[in-house]
């Protein structure tokens, strides 16, 4: 065996890692380690002289191994390995150790404990460099269909991108139609656009789009695979109609008897029929029956729409459908959910006729909305004289949700210009500071401030129909602190208006279960780096796009849902992917046959081989977890970079100061076999 | 974060403090644990770490070796239960965690020197608490000094000499 030269690389990181840990003492010393053929510390390895350093060290004094004391692995680990390849190393001999994100950014306070940590840390990334062995990524094509799930406006975004650059796209939508909240509201901030009139025409081209397979009422049930090569499993529920017979004419859902509160696209405040198609500008145009609200389907008797139906769409028999769709990519843009104003009683939600949510505002505004676009009270027919918007509904509250919703200062303002052009109402818009950050955001604020609306600062406390003073009696009186004249106010209004949260949707966790990704403590869907890396996700080939990775307006979500494009782009336009080398491996020779491995993985990657008797891992379905390799009994599974020998070696090398030296490990004897 | 002085916890640390062996999980304790550093939460340079796919390959062989190497304590974080991203390997852990616990429990050694704990990768927060929760536990328990705790109730064994037994 040739003798192994280790090269040990320590970053200052400028004065990130320089500041806390005294490097170039921690450089002398790895220096004297065993195997250690030079030891070095420099200001930013990851400069591109400091890659040159690796690289040169590499080639003039042969190393075969490679250690950075750095930042995290997460942060630049390909870059050195990288560099590694440029200089002839194969990179997985290249090893890190994170003595900045794990230690002098966290140790700032004893700056010798994080020296020493230091030490043991790179001492460990030495013993187990030392254990490394070269690997090579297994290449493997990639599917050129993605899968978008979620047809609000994000997952529009990317669905056309995508198509438009000429790769197949699936777009599975769970409601009927696609367009998302944006499809209900009225006009948008700052410019108050129409919003289905600059959103129709992107349904409309989804919908027709050769390169788009439109899947709404449809579910994804499962995915396997991996990047690259996901096979979904879709439920495409039965709509009840044969949508290569329908041509949408409507006839059936006026003629239908059942009326149903629509608590999804009216939210709550006007009605749709048991067959439905959700709104006018609807992508499919078909419509679909709600079965549980369906008379037939309850009693057995109507079958009004069958009867009425010009071209026998109607299907009663109609079954849900199962895809198998065999994609390369896959792009989550499930959107929000409305915070449930049920949840603050105080505010009279769902008690207080006259309380209502954003969305139901939205609708009300809207000259589609079921009061024709009136600003009206709950009786329907009566104007508000007197109007409340209150901020922050379940948002910036720590009993709810701690985070800013950051949409909703800017739909308030659009409420308060809304209300203003529509009644000769006052407004009072209760605010705990006003957020109009972004372009054009301010103007809009000054506008509306011209505009007469009064703003009011304090969280209110409570909104009450319980009358105390002279002119409160039939109104809803809104008790608060207002804070700039810390006095209490009561102000009685007609209407209050609660700017609710948004919120990640109910089954964000399931879903995230689902494709593999992560969950913030909010519950909104974890990027794979919240500065750099905002759109990928831990899982290789699944993005996220729009307001299921956090609140946000329109623009942002239309940017990330681009950007989510962009990146299945780059991975289509590459052909293949590489997939790390990270696999078990089981040593036949010397497996029992047990089967112990073969439940135990969450894959079904291992398969128990009858002749000849052993277990063999399916490079293709393997992710490398570990688990198979650690619960072996005969100890004969490999676990590629993360073997036996290089965790214990790591071990070792961690603990190299406090080992108590003369008890090495005793590996167990093999058995006698005759 | 002030400097600690062990000794008021426990006598017996001398110059030196708790030392814990870490087993993060890639995905989610150890980027929990990078983003403790990214947000200069500080903790005590006790924790050592190091990084695994998932708790699921934590070996429980692995937890010995450190001990016997010196460790005080070991703790094992994962994702939260049903966010593996395995599916499944922390339930795993779950399970061999437990007998490690309860093996080594027979031998003397303190089960709260093994521990478990969740985090996800945007819990920096939980990570640095689970750490300083972890360090006053074992800076109250004191130096675990195998060696007199449980080697001299073990049978010594010799090692065996050059003999290669490779595991994989
Ligand atoms: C009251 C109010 C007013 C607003 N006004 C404005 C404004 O004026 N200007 C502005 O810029 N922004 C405004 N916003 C913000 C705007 O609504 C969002 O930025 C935008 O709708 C986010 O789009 P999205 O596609 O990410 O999510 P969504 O619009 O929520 O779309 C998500 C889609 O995914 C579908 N879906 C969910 N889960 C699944 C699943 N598991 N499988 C399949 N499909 C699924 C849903 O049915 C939906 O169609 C407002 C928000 C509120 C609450």
């Amino acid at each position: 065996m040739t003798e192994e030269k280790v090269g040990v690389y320590i970053c200052h990181c400028g004065n990130n890692i320089a500041g806390t840990i005294d490097v170039e003492a921690v450089s002398e010393w790895a220096a004297t380690l065993p195997h250690v053929a030079v030891a070095r510390d420099y200001r930013f390895m990851c400069s591109s002289l400091g890659q040159e350093l690796v690289e040169q060290d590499i080639k003039e004094l042969g190393l075969t191994r490679v250690v950075v004391a750095a930042c995290s692995p997460h942060m630049h680990e390909p870059t050195f390995r990288k560099a590694c390849e440029r200089a002839g190393l194969n990179p997985y001999l290249m090893e890190m150790a994170n003595i900045r994100e794990h230690a002098s950014w966290v140790h700032q306070h004893d700056k010798e404990a994080a020296t020493e940590k230091a030490k043991a840390l790179i001492s460990g990334a030495v013993k187990r460099a030392l254990e490394l062995s070269p690997l090579e990524p297994s290449r493997v094509p990639i599917q050129e269909a993605t899968l978008v799930v979620g047809g609000g406006i994000a997952g529009i975004t990317t669905a056309l991108e995508i198509a438009d650059a000429g790769h197949p796209v699936y777009l599975v939508e769970r409601e009927p139609s696609i367009g998302g909240h944006m499809a209900q509201l009225d006009k948008t901030f700052p410019t108050l656009d129409c919003s289905s009139c600059i959103l129709t025409p992107k349904m409309f081209d989804t919908g027709n789009h050769p390169n788009i397979t439109l899947l709404s009422y449809s579910e994804v049930e499962e995915v396997s695979g991996y990047v690259g090569n996901f096979t979904v499993r879709v439920r495409k529920k039965a709509r009840k109609v044969n949508t290569d017979l329908c041509t949408g004419c409507g006839e059936c859902w006026s003629r239908c008897p059942a009326k149903v509160v629509d608590t999804v696209y009216e939210a709550g405040l006007g009605y749709r029929t048991a067959i439905y198609r959700p709104f006018p500008q609807a992508v499919p145009k078909y419509p679909v029956i709600d079965v549980e609200n369906c008379i037939y389907f309850q009693k057995g008797t109507c079958k009004a729409c069958e009867k009425f139906c010009p071209t026998g769409a109607i299907d009663f028999e109609q079954e849900d459908e199962i895809l198998e769709l065999e994609v390369g990519n896959i792009v989550l843009a499930t959107g929000y959910d409305l915070f449930d104003a049920r949840r603050i009683p105080q505010y009279g939600y769902g008690r207080l006729a006259n309380v209502f949510t954003s969305l139901e505002f939205e609708r009300m505004v809207n000259a589609a909305g079921p009061t024709g676009g009136k600003v009206v009270l709950r009786d329907g027919v009566t104007e508000p004289q007197s109007v409340a918007i209150i901020h922050c509904v379940g948002s910036r509250d720590k009993n709810y949700n701690p985070y800013c919703s950051a949409t909703c200062c800017m739909a308030a303002l659009k409420f308060g210009h809304l209300v203003k052009e529509k009644t000769d109402a006052e407004v009072y818009s209760f605010y705990i500071d006003v957020r109009a950050a972004f372009k054009d955001y301010e103007e809009f604020y000054n506008r509306v401030l011209e505009e007469g609306v009064h703003f009011v600062r304090g969280r209110v406390a409570e909104v009450t129909d319980a009358a105390r003073q002279p002119g409160e009696e039939g109104k809803l009186i809104v008790q608060v602190e207002d804070t700039l004249i810390g006095k209490q106010r009561r102000i009685p209004v007609d209407m209050v208006i609660l700017m609710a949260a948004m919120e990640p949707r109910a089954d964000a966790e399931e879903i995230a279960h689902l494709f593999g990704v992560g969950c913030s403590a909010a519950g909104f869907f974890t990027e794979r780096h919240p500065k750099l890396d905002p759109i990928a996700t831990m899982s290789d080939g699944i993005f996220i796009a729009g307001a299921c990775q956090g609140p946000k307006d329109i623009p942002a979500t239309v940017g990330q849902g681009a950007a989510a494009a962009a990146r299945v782009l780059t991975l289509i336009s590459q052909g293949e992917v590489e997939i790390e080398p990270v696999r078990a491996i089981i040593d036949e020779e010397r497996c029992s046959g047990c089967r112990i491995c073969n439940n135990l993985c969450p894959y079904g990657a291992i398969d128990y081989i009858e002749d000849p008797g052993v277990s063999r891992v399916n490079p293709a379905l393997c992710k490398g977890c570990g688990t198979c390799v650690a619960a072996c009994p005969s100890q004969v599974i490999t676990g590629q970079h993360f073997t036996f020998e290089s965790i214990m070696s790591q071990i070792e090398g961690l603990l190299y100061d406090v080992s108590n030296g003369h008890e090495t490990y005793a590996e167990p004897a093999p058995l006698e076999t005759a | 974060m002030p400097k600690q002085d062990y000794s008021e916890l426990n006598p017996l640390w001398g110059d030196r403090g708790p030392v814990i062996v870490g087993f993060l999980c890639n995905w989610c304790s150890y980027r929990a644990a990078d983003l403790a550093g990214t947000s200069r939460f500080g903790y005590p340079a006790t924790l050592r770490d190091i990084r695994i796919m998932c708790t699921g390959r934590f070996d429980p062989t692995f937890a010995i070796k450190a001990l016997r190497d010196g460790a005080d304590g070991i703790l094992i974080m994962g994702c939260h239960p049903g966010q593996c991203h395995y599916q499944e390997g922390n339930y795993k852990a779950m399970r061999r965690v437990a007998l490690l616990r309860r093996t080594l429990a027979q031998l003397g050694v303190h089960p709260d020197r093994i521990q478990l704990a969740w985090a996800s990768a945007a819990e920096g927060t939980t990570f640095t608490q689970t750490v300083m929760r972890m360090t006053e536990t074992i800076a109250k328990l004191g130096p675990l000094q195998w060696r007199d705790t449980v080697s001299d109730l073990a049978p010594r064994t010799p090692a065996p000499e050059a003999e290669e037994v490779s595991h994989g």
